[in-house]
């Protein structure tokens, strides 16, 4: 069994979700990762909030916020155990990340130890 | 005679004198502790019951920890002179048995019987040993054991305790969170083996949840183990021994949950487990305890609601990111078809492939029971295949007999 790291990418972190919005979306990632924990395949999550954000430049010049002049960015991710990066494909494919539109998570194997 | 008198002394004085003698010398505090309920067990019957039984109890286990010491005293001298020209004239301490020494010898042989050392099935007959006054037939019968096992887990654990030297006392502070995880474990199993015993000794499976809501209690009472997860272990068990009465019938056979005859349930305990839960509420963390307690407080709310089985699906979620079991990702899937309907919680629980537990197959089997009767009987029957013990068996064959009448009917 390897680990995979599902990273969500979200573009437009600016757009402003209702606090009814966050509570839903909330409970939902929470469901969606439940279902994972359920089959013993979760390993670690971290979410990663966009306040207090910064981006620190080439130059050391430092900027707010996560998004920079790209319009994306990374808002969390888990980590989590699969037979094959298809099945972790699947698990993916689960996170209400991807409700929001132009969002997307990333599947990549953790390099073994 | 008052309930539980010898029990509840016999754990006094056999606590206070561990800690009187030390972790070498368990066995010999218990031995006196057994011969001082011997000797009441021989005299009183003739003799009356002394006025102050405790009182009579404690001068005995003191005059023959004494002899004992004497006699100790006397062999060293002959056999070892070098001991006493070190230590001329010994005075031979006595044993304090007041109440705060008592409290804090049994809190302190609690840390002791709990170390991580001894094996954990040792450290639950240990607690009830020593800490509880349990006699070995009592656990045995509790445990659907033998004497002989029981006896072999106790000698196991004293060893473990005089070879590694655990001292009986209360663990430096460093050392004090982890040392408390350690205590709360047993005392959830301890509290679990009499909740699910299969004994059919129905007080005897009630006294043994008492006494680790006893056990909890004590720590709640000493400010450095006043831990908000105590508190919440303790509420969880609160909720839980609230439905003691109303989850067996008189034949002994479990009643389901949905079964349960609603006025039995205890409510002067679930008020009890919410008062504790809000003291748990204190910290910052939530442990495995607060939110199992949160699970069996929302369970204490007999009608369904969409709040109630959002509240307990959530709950299931975060209990397993801190921790993996297939009992909570079975209840876990049971909830979120509360909330979610079975079709979506069927497709969840096909991928938990727990093939060899006998509750997987009854959470599918009660899932697919609206939809596809034959499918649930499939899945009943090889849960009745899997299944452990008697009342699970019944249970099972209960169902598939109702679904086969309604599949004809």
């Amino acid at each position: 069994m390897d680990e995979f790291v599902l990273i969500f990418r979200h573009m437009d972190g600016k757009e402003v979700a209702s606090p009814e919005q966050i509570q839903q979306w909330m409970q939902m990632t929470m469901d969606w990762i439940g279902g994972i924990a359920a089959q013993n395949k979760f390993v670690a999550g971290v979410g990663l909030p966009f306040d207090e954000a910064k981006v620190v430049h080439s130059n050391k010049m430092v900027t707010n916020g996560a998004f920079g002049d790209i319009k994306e960015t990374i808002g969390g991710y888990i980590i989590v155990r699969a037979e094959s990066v298809e099945e972790a494909v699947e698990f993916a494919k689960g996170s209400p990340v991807l409700l929001g539109e132009g969002n997307t998570v990333e599947v990549r194997k953790v390099a073994h130890k | 005679m008052l309930p539980h008198l010898f029990r509840n002394e016999f754990s006094k004085i056999t606590a206070v004198l561990c800690k009187r003698l030390g972790p070498s010398h368990i066995q010999l505090a218990e031995d006196i502790a057994s011969e001082t309920f011997l000797l009441a067990s021989e005299t009183w019957p003739y003799k009356g019951v002394p006025e102050n039984p405790t009182a009579w109890l404690y001068v005995v286990a003191k005059n023959k920890l004494h002899n004992y010491l004497t006699r100790n005293k006397l062999y060293n001298d002959k056999i070892k002179p070098a001991l006493e020209s070190e230590r001329p004239d010994v005075e031979i301490p006595d044993i304090d048995l007041s109440e705060t020494n008592i409290y804090d010898s049994q809190l302190q042989m609690l840390f002791a019987v709990c170390h991580p050392s001894v094996p954990a099935e040792s450290q639950i007959a240990l607690a009830l040993r020593i800490l509880c006054g349990f006699g070995i037939e009592e656990i045995a019968s509790a445990f659907l054991s033998n004497k002989a096992t029981i006896n072999k887990r106790l000698l196991r654990a004293k060893e473990k305790l005089r070879l590694e030297n655990i001292p009986i006392e209360m663990p430096p502070e460093a050392a004090l969170p982890q040392r408390l995880e350690n205590v709360l474990t047993t005392l959830y199993l301890l509290f679990n083996e009499g909740y699910y015993s299969e004994s059919h000794d129905t007080v005897l499976r009630e006294d043994l949840c008492l006494e680790a809501m006893r056990l909890t209690q004590m720590l709640t009472a000493y400010p450095a183990t006043a831990q908000p997860q105590v508190y919440a272990l303790l509420a969880m068990m609160c909720f839980h021994a609230s439905r003691f009465k109303a989850r067996k019938n008189d034949q002994g056979e479990l009643i389901l949950y949905e079964d349960q005859d609603e006025s039995l349930w205890n409510r002067e305990l679930i008020a009890q487990g919410a008062f504790f839960l809000h003291k748990a509420a204190a910290g910052e963390q939530a442990s495995r305890y607060h939110l199992e307690a949160g699970i069996a407080y929302w369970h204490t709310i007999k009608t369904d609601s969409p709040e109630k089985w959002q509240q307990i699906l959530q709950l299931y979620n975060r209990l397993l990111l801190l921790e993996y079991s297939p009992i909570a990702a079975l209840n876990r899937t049971f909830a979120l078809s509360k909330v979610k309907g079975n079709a979506a919680a069927i497709s969840e629980a096909e991928k938990l492939q727990l093939l060899d537990n006998p509750y997987y197959f009854s959470l599918l089997g009660t899932l697919y029971a609206e939809s596809n009767a034959d499918t649930a009987i499939g899945h009943f029957e090889k849960a009745l295949s899997l299944a452990k013990t008697n009342a699970d068996r019944n249970i099972i064959s209960m169902k598939i007999k109702h679904l086969k009448v309604s599949r004809t009917g």
